[in-house]
Formats: structure tokens, sequence, C-alpha cells
């Protein structure tokens, strides 16, 4: 009696492990429209309007902690802040004169600076899912294809970038956040716009992202802003993100001056409390 | 072990998994903590190894974890794997010692916790994670390891209040049974015998 129930229990082992092992090597190999991806996207699409309706309901507990977080935070934010108020002050005083001069340079070439946001169709949407473990940067936004959204459309919260679009069901999407280890960003920094890729600099760190391939004798320094690169003339193919959305600010830089040196930024938005997001759904711009 | 192919204890073991997946995703991973958040998951497929046993253990584990992969989007197989050996692991720590004690869930719970947090790590790196680890990542699985140890015995709690009545034979009842009976042991024959 008590060898057969060892020998069913280590069957039932096995069969569960190889089931996992298949469900896992299935998956893994085949494209995203493969039949496993079907059924996880037909499962999520029925299962999404409860996941609405109970993260909803448990938003009122979900502001209560965030309120106690935010009170924390803000205190050890205050001393920054000041810092950044000064240093933005005497920006802002040199940033003057530039502004002049883009004013005047934008009426000679006709162009009307830089594209409102309204140009770009952005649809809001709220976040009802966060992925809970740290490997993949993910959540979910309750605008889905009946709302016009594709695969690849830029996803910015009321400060910066955060993602892109990389699943799209019925009434919701998935979006990879730019921290995710997957993503890529084509980018440009400081006042001369120096080329870079923006990625995360190692798994499940939400605050650090570096920019790599700048070229070494490149003029950086902390404090230097972060933008998306959009599309150039020159370029083969087309960015996914438009030109000029903010991404982060440079915090340091390793290896300084050599072929290997790695550009360090805080992103502008704070990934670890998304609520409300825009989905821009003509990232190309009104001709787009 | 037979009380795993119960009916009862299986519907309310679908509906443990299914809540416990659902509030997860919809709250709980939305609740940072000091940079990290309580997860749910092993804590769950924790409590249903050491009340029910390896077999359903390790089933329940299989289904929270596949369950939990399809909710997420996430790679199908990698938490049923890491999830079904918790679950293996705290039903069999059950039939091997059947610990006693108001803080066993605790203990079981972080440790739980802990494998499977390197399980699931481990898995990325099979998978090809091309990311360097930080001291972030490791600080997050050790805030989430603290924050499921403090939250293993309430958790425990709910799951054996919601398995009352279906559950197998409870560890209590056996040794108190054991002990009416002359004894659960060999060992406690052979004293008697002498």
């Amino acid at each position: 009696m008590y060898d057969k129930t060892v020998r069913r229990r280590r069957a039932v082992l096995g069969l569960l492990v190889a089931c996992s092992l298949i469900l896992l090597t299935a998956y893994f190999g085949e494209s995203t429209g493969g039949a496993l991806h079907g059924v996880q996207r037909g499962t999520s699409e029925v299962l999404n309007p409860l996941q609405e309706g109970a993260s909803r309901a448990l938003k009122p507990v979900r502001d209560l902690f965030g309120w106690f977080g935010d009170t924390v935070a803000a205190k050890g934010e205050v001393k920054d802040l000041r810092a950044d108020r000064d240093r933005l002050r005497t920006e802002a005083l040199a940033g003057e004169a530039d502004i002049a001069e883009n004013k005047r340079l934008s009426a000679l070439l006709e162009l009307d600076g830089a594209l409102g946001l309204k140009d770009y169709a952005p649809k809001t949407g709220r976040v009802i899912f966060q992925s809970p473990t740290v490997w993949y940067a993910t959540i979910r936004v309750d605008k889905g294809s009946d709302d016009g959204i594709r695969v690849g459309m830029p996803v910015i919260n009321e400060q910066a970038l955060i993602g892109r679009v990389t699943d799209v069901i019925g009434s919701s999407s998935q979006v990879t956040l730019i921290t995710d280890q997957t993503m890529k960003v084509p980018a440009r920094a400081g006042r001369r716009g120096v080329f870079g890729i923006v990625e995360p600099s190692s798994v499940g760190n939400p605050t650090d992202l570096v920019m790599r391939f700048v070229p070494p004798g490149a003029q950086l320094s902390p404090g230097d802003h972060v933008l998306t690169r959009g599309t150039e003339p020159e370029d083969r193919t087309q960015s996914l993100y438009p030109v000029g959305l903010p991404i982060g600010q440079i915090t340091h830089i390793d290896n300084e001056g050599t072929d290997t040196q790695e550009v360090h930024l805080r992103p502008f938005a704070d990934m670890r409390s998304l609520d409300v997001v825009q989905i821009l759904t003509r990232p190309r711009g009104p001709g787009g | 072990m037979s009380a795993s192919f119960d009916p009862r204890l299986v519907a309310r073991l679908a509906a443990v998994g299914f809540l416990g997946v659902i509030v997860q995703t919809a709250a709980v991973s939305q609740l940072p903590i000091a940079g990290a958040n309580a997860d749910l998951t092993p804590l769950i497929v924790m409590a249903v190894g050491l009340l029910c046993g390896s077999l359903a253990g390790a089933c329940f584990g299989f289904g929270v974890g596949l369950f939990f992969d399809v909710v997420a989007l996430q790679t199908l197989g990698v938490s049923s794997l890491v999830l079904l050996g918790v679950g293996y692991g705290a039903g069999r720590l059950r039939e091997a010692r059947d610990p006693e004690g108001a803080l066993v869930p605790l203990a079981v719970g972080a440790a739980a916790t802990l494998a499977f947090a390197l399980g699931f790590a481990l898995m990325q790196f099979l998978l090809g994670a091309d990311a360097p680890v930080s001291w972030a990542l490791v600080r997050q699985i050790v805030t989430t390891l603290v924050i499921n140890t403090l939250i293993a015995v309430p958790v425990y709690a709910i799951v054996r209040r919601s398995l009352q009545g279906s559950l197998p034979d409870d560890p209590r009842r056996r040794r108190r049974r054991a002990y009416t009976t002359g004894g659960l042991s060999p060992l406690s024959r052979g004293t008697d015998l002498r």
C-alpha cells in the first residue's frame, strides 16, 4: 500500500513536471500568433472584466497604501527638489536666449515648433494590472483593439514615456515598460542631441536606465535630459516613438570618454505607481 | 492523500486558487511596500501543501502557476513548474515531519517565497535573460521575502478556514487519535512492548 502511494505520488509529480516543460518549450518556441498565445489571450479576454472590476473595487485600498508611501517619500524628496529648483532657475534664465533664437529659426523655416500631444491622438487608459514579478516589467491597460489600440504604439503618463504596447486583446492591451529587459529606445541627450540607445541597466531596477552606443567624445553631464529621437530622414525604418518625448535625466556616466561609456539616467516616470496612462494611437503625427 | 480526490475539496481548492490569483493581480501587485510587493501565490500553494499533502500541493501549485502565467501574459509553464515544486515540498514536509506549532506557516512561508523567487530567477536565466542582475533585484526579493513572512500566518489561516470541513486528517486530530489508540510510531510501540 505504501509503495503504491509513493509510486503514484512520484508518477503525478513527474507528469506535472513534464507538462510544465512541454508547455514552456512549446510556448517559447511558437510565434506570438501561435495556438498557446491565442489560448492565453482568449482566457485573458474572458477574465478582463473580472480583473477590471476587482481593480476598481480595490482602488481605495491601493490609494490608502499609496498615500502612506507618498507621505514618506515626499519628505525625502524636498531637499532634492529644492536643489532642482535652483538649478532649473539658472537653466531657465540661460534658456530664454535659446528660446528666442529658436522662435526666430522656426519662423524662418516656417515650422511651428514641437508637435502638440493632440497630434498623436492619445487615448487615455487606466492600469488594471501590474506584473508582480520583477522579471516582467509589464502593465495592462483597459483600452484594447476595440478602442483602436495596436501593437507597437508608444505609451506615456503625465510625466514621460513609459513603454509601448506589446500585446492587444479586444478590451485591454499589455504595455511593456521601458524598464523591461527586452526594451530599447532610440534617444537623444543634452543640448547637442547626442544619440544613444536607452535600455534597462539591470533586471528589476525601475529607477536606473542606461544609454549605450554614445560616442566617446559626447559632451554630456549629469542633469541633462534624455528624449526620444524619433525618425531621422536618413533612417531606413521608422522609429516606433515620436520625436521629443521625455524619457529621463542623466544621473552619472561610467567609463566617461571611452568606447564603453555608459550614461545612466533616472526615468522621469515612476514605473512603480502607474495609474492613468495615454496611448499615442498616431505616433507619426497627423500625416502618419 | 485520498482526500485530494474529494470533489468538495477540489472545488474549494479551485476557488481558493482562482481568487488568490485575481486578488494578487488586481490589487496586491499594485500595492508597493518599500519598493516591492507581497506575492500571495507561493503562500497559498504552501498553505495547501501543508494542509493537504504533497500530491494535492503539487497539483494545486501547477494549476495556480498555470493560471497565473495565463492571466499575467507570461511565458506559460514557468510559474507552474516552480510552484508545483513549492507545493510538493510543503506537502512532503507535512507527510514526513508533521510539524506542529503556530509559527510553522511563517517559516515554511518564508522558505516557499525564497524557493519561488530563486526558482523563477533560475528559469529566467535558463530562458535567456540578457540583462545583468542588480542589487535592486536582490533588495526587492529580500523585501518581498520579509513582507511574505509577515503575512504567511494570516494567509495560512484564511486558506485553512476556506478548506475547513473538506481537509484530509488534521495533524492534531491524527496525533490525538494516535495517542488514544496506543501510539503512532513503531518506536513508541517498541517502548510499550518492553
